[in-house]
């Protein structure tokens, strides 16, 4: 069944399906926000935008975790690393991401213990191996990547743990969505929205975004098929002005989402304010450990504060974050800002919106 | 943000389970879901289930992109 | 037992090493003579040739992975870019830095390993060198082969070569020694039956007939190593001045290598083989390479892959499995496993 799915899934059906729906449209230019970072890298390995017509504008959106960390949590994460008594445990997406003095990569290069692990729950192997080192995990991440932080940290104090801490910088969509939505500027008419987010989530806080702001919204996968269909799909409710959520993506999201999940990162996470980078103060959108687990907390065991800087002159991450603009119409884009020298937050994550447009569609 | 592949659970220990991504194998945490049986399929993200495969939906899926795909000509 | 200090001291220790392992493995006739350098003769039937030259270093980390060693690693790598200019491998030599503490056992089942791939292929280990390095001042051992090999008149292979209407053919699955070194880490906790691709493909280039060399039908053969098929092809636009269109249902692609890249957030196109060329050939001859090379053990999964273009040079564009099209990137630093 898997053989048969990934091949179904891997094919694309051709542009002449949309044009019929774009001459529904007189003409029109319509904008879709494809709200994640993972939609935005198969949308630019897949090449989807050169099989949709002109007339649908596919624009990336704020779900990009590594573009919105301030280089302020780099920072701090970096000063922890260099610390001889601190074995530090990150996704590799962070290991190249620039602070305000270097990366995780130019700490590792001076010495300092860097390791990538695919799964937050190898830090406990690694703290157990390392009885008189601490070991720090640079917890990242939007609600599909929280409950295995959550599990880790119930786990590790289960296990007795004690050399075991996150620097937490989770972060949550409904708030930043709801930004989006409500921009006075904005041209989006529709969202597509993030599968594996949404297999937590569920789809509740979509339908209160198509309520209010009366946007239509498609739950999708990340297959070609999944994306060009769920386009097709919201088009069709975009010119017939219908303002539902649809859930595309039915093999994997249950409508209420995943309780069990939900349940388990709220026994260890509570909700704060959070910094964008790009975007500057979203209220409620970040998650920090709850007092109980505060042995465990990074910020309060090394004395840390994220603090927020500015983006460099003529750098518009903020807008092409929020989809007002698109990453040619900025000055520095494949210019002073390209992948290897990245001088804003959508250029230095390979899903940021800048990277994958420099990387696959010059 | 979220990469995540489905595979199926060819055994189960405790809280872990023995995932097989087409000739790939990796323990991944079934502590996120209740009660995954042996040959069920799952999606893993960052070492754990998040999500059972819904086969039905998965079947009904695979017919609805056949068709989609299969009268163009790529 | 272990590597010491003395046995790179050019001592009574340096001496044993050398006869007990190296020359045992090695031993040709040139090599046992144990000269300050190596005096070879050239094959009669190849007077006239040019003279092919190359260098490689080895660092690969682990030292010993499924399907390979550091050792084998190190005939492959040097073999196959003989075989790149059109050269046929004739002699090789073996430098090894060596770090203080080594297990001398690993060490003669390297030598072991690189006197097997050398003999399989038909290329005489003659010259070497050691020396060892105080503890963390290397990590484990590395190795440098350089190469000599000939390459007979009217034989003009480069990576310069290649023209609008080419055809190019991939010799088999991408990505496997990538994915090979990326499984031996434990760390990472993945289980496979993928092998390092690892292999000195002379033989196999060999089943192209001759007529095909010296008519100029195979322009260009460049071995995938490091950055992957993504890396070669852009490197074979820039030099030649071109563009390609290549397929990606085209791509030869093992099932479970492009689960671990999905696994992983790796891009295929983008991991090392170590036992894979790329041939652009004329349009004309193509069938025939093909046919040739599938009729080798390490050709068997060869596949056309797309074409040499006169549009977008130095650009290399991919047609996806949707139908859409994208650029192929060249790769830039380390390839890391991501979750976004």
């Amino acid at each position: 069944m898997m053989e048969g799915l990934k091949e179904a899934a891997a094919k694309g059906f051709a542009a002449a399906r949309f044009e019929e729906l774009v001459k529904k449209g007189h003409g029109r230019t319509f904008s879709i926000m494809e709200v994640c970072g993972t939609h935005t890298m198969s949308i630019a390995k897949y090449g989807i935008k050169t099989i949709l017509p002109a007339g649908i504008r596919l624009v990336s959106g704020p779900g990009c975790p590594v573009c919105v960390t301030c280089q302020g949590y780099i920072d701090a994460a970096s000063d922890i690393a260099r610390r001889k008594e601190v074995i530090m445990t990150t996704f590799g997406d962070m290991v190249k991401v620039p602070g305000s003095g270097g990366s995780l990569a130019d700490a590792r290069a001076e010495g300092a213990d860097v390791r990538v692990v695919y799964s937050p729950l190898d830090c406990i192997r690694i703290a157990s191996e390392n009885p008189h080192m601490q070991v720090v995990f640079l917890s990242i991440g939007f609600e599909t990547t929280t409950p295995a932080t959550a599990l880790m940290i119930m786990n590790s104090r289960r296990l007795g743990l004690r050399n075991l801490s996150i620097l937490s910088g989770n972060k949550t969509l409904p708030a930043v969505l709801e930004m989006v939505a409500s921009d006075e500027g904005r041209s989006i008419d529709g969202f597509l929205y993030p599968g594996h987010v949404s297999v937590i989530t569920g789809i509740a806080s979509y339908e209160r975004i198509s309520d209010r702001f009366g946007i239509p919204g498609v739950v999708t996968g990340f297959e070609p098929m999944d994306i060009l269909h769920a386009v097709f799909l919201l088009l069709t409710n975009i010119i017939n002005g219908n303002n539902t959520v649809i859930n595309a993506y039915s093999r994997v999201v249950r409508n209420e989402g995943n309780i069990k999940a939900r349940t388990i990162t709220d026994e260890v996470f509570e909700a704060c304010d959070a910094y964008w980078r790009g975007i500057g103060k979203v209220p409620g959108s970040g998650l920090k450990l709850r007092d109980k687990f505060k042995d465990m907390d990074a910020w309060k065991i090394f004395d840390m504060i994220e603090t927020e800087s500015a983006e460099p002159t003529g750098c518009i991450c903020g807008s092409v974050i929020m989809g007002r603009a698109s990453p040619e119409e900025c000055g520095l884009f494949g210019k002073t800002c390209t992948p290897d020298d990245p001088s804003g937050p959508c250029m230095v994550s390979s899903e940021g919106a800048c990277a994958a447009a420099f990387r696959y569609g010059r | 943000m979220c990469l995540a592949v489905p595979g199926k659970v060819i055994s189960i220990e405790g809280g872990t389970g023995l995932i097989d991504f087409t000739g790939v194998k990796r323990k991944a945490s079934l502590e996120l879901l209740e009660n995954v049986t042996v040959g069920e399929y799952v999606i893993v993200h960052a070492g754990c289930a998040i999500e059972r495969l819904d086969e039905e939906e998965a079947l009904k899926t695979i017919a609805l992109f056949k068709e989609l795909s299969g009268s163009d000509d790529i | 037992m272990l590597v010491s200090l003395a046995h790179g001291a050019g001592g009574l220790q340096s001496q044993e090493i050398v006869r007990d392992i190296f020359v045992k493995r090695f031993s040709n006739g040139i090599i046992d003579r144990m000269e300050d350098s190596a005096v070879v003769d050239l094959p009669c039937d190849l007077h006239g040739s040019s003279l092919a030259f190359t260098t490689d270093s080895f660092v690969v980390n682990p030292v010993f992975f499924k399907g390979g060693d550091i050792g084998k690693l190190a005939v492959c790598g040097t073999v196959n870019d003989l075989c790149c200019v059109g050269a046929i491998p004739l002699y090789l030599t073996m430098g090894f830095i060596i770090e203080e503490g080594f297990c001398m056992a690993s060490l003669d089942k390297i030598a072991e390993s690189i006197a097997m791939t050398a003999k399989s292929c038909g290329v005489a280990v003659v010259a070497g060198d050691t020396k060892v390095v105080p503890a963390k001042a290397a990590d484990g051992i590395f190795i440098n082969s350089s190469g000599i090999g000939m390459v007979r008149p009217g034989v003009h292979i480069s990576c310069a070569n290649a023209r609008p209407g080419d055809t190019v053919i991939v010799s088999g699955g991408i990505g496997e020694h990538g994915c090979a070194i990326i499984l031996s880490r434990d760390d990472l906790g993945l289980e496979s039956e993928i092998v390092s691709d690892c292999a000195p493909l002379n033989g196999m280039i060999g089943k192209v007939p001759d007529t095909m060399m010296y008519d100029s039908m195979i322009h260009t053969i460049r071995d995938i190593t490091r950055g992957g098929l993504a890396a070669v092809l852009n490197e074979i636009c820039g030099q030649s001045g071109v563009g390609m269109r290549i397929f990606e249902n085209k791509v030869p692609l093992r099932d479970d290598v492009s689960a671990v890249c999905g696994i992983l957030g790796l891009d295929p196109l983008n991991l090392a083989c170590e036992g894979r060329v790329v041939m652009v050939v004329s349009q004309n001859s193509a069938d025939a390479v093909l046919k040739a090379l599938r009729s080798h053990e390490y050709g068997r999964g060869a596949q056309v892959v797309g074409e040499v273009t006169d549009d977008h040079r130095g650009r290399v564009l991919l047609r996806t499995s949707a139908g859409g099209d994208r650029i192929v990137d060249m790769p830039s630093g380390e390839q890391l496993p991501r979750i976004c």
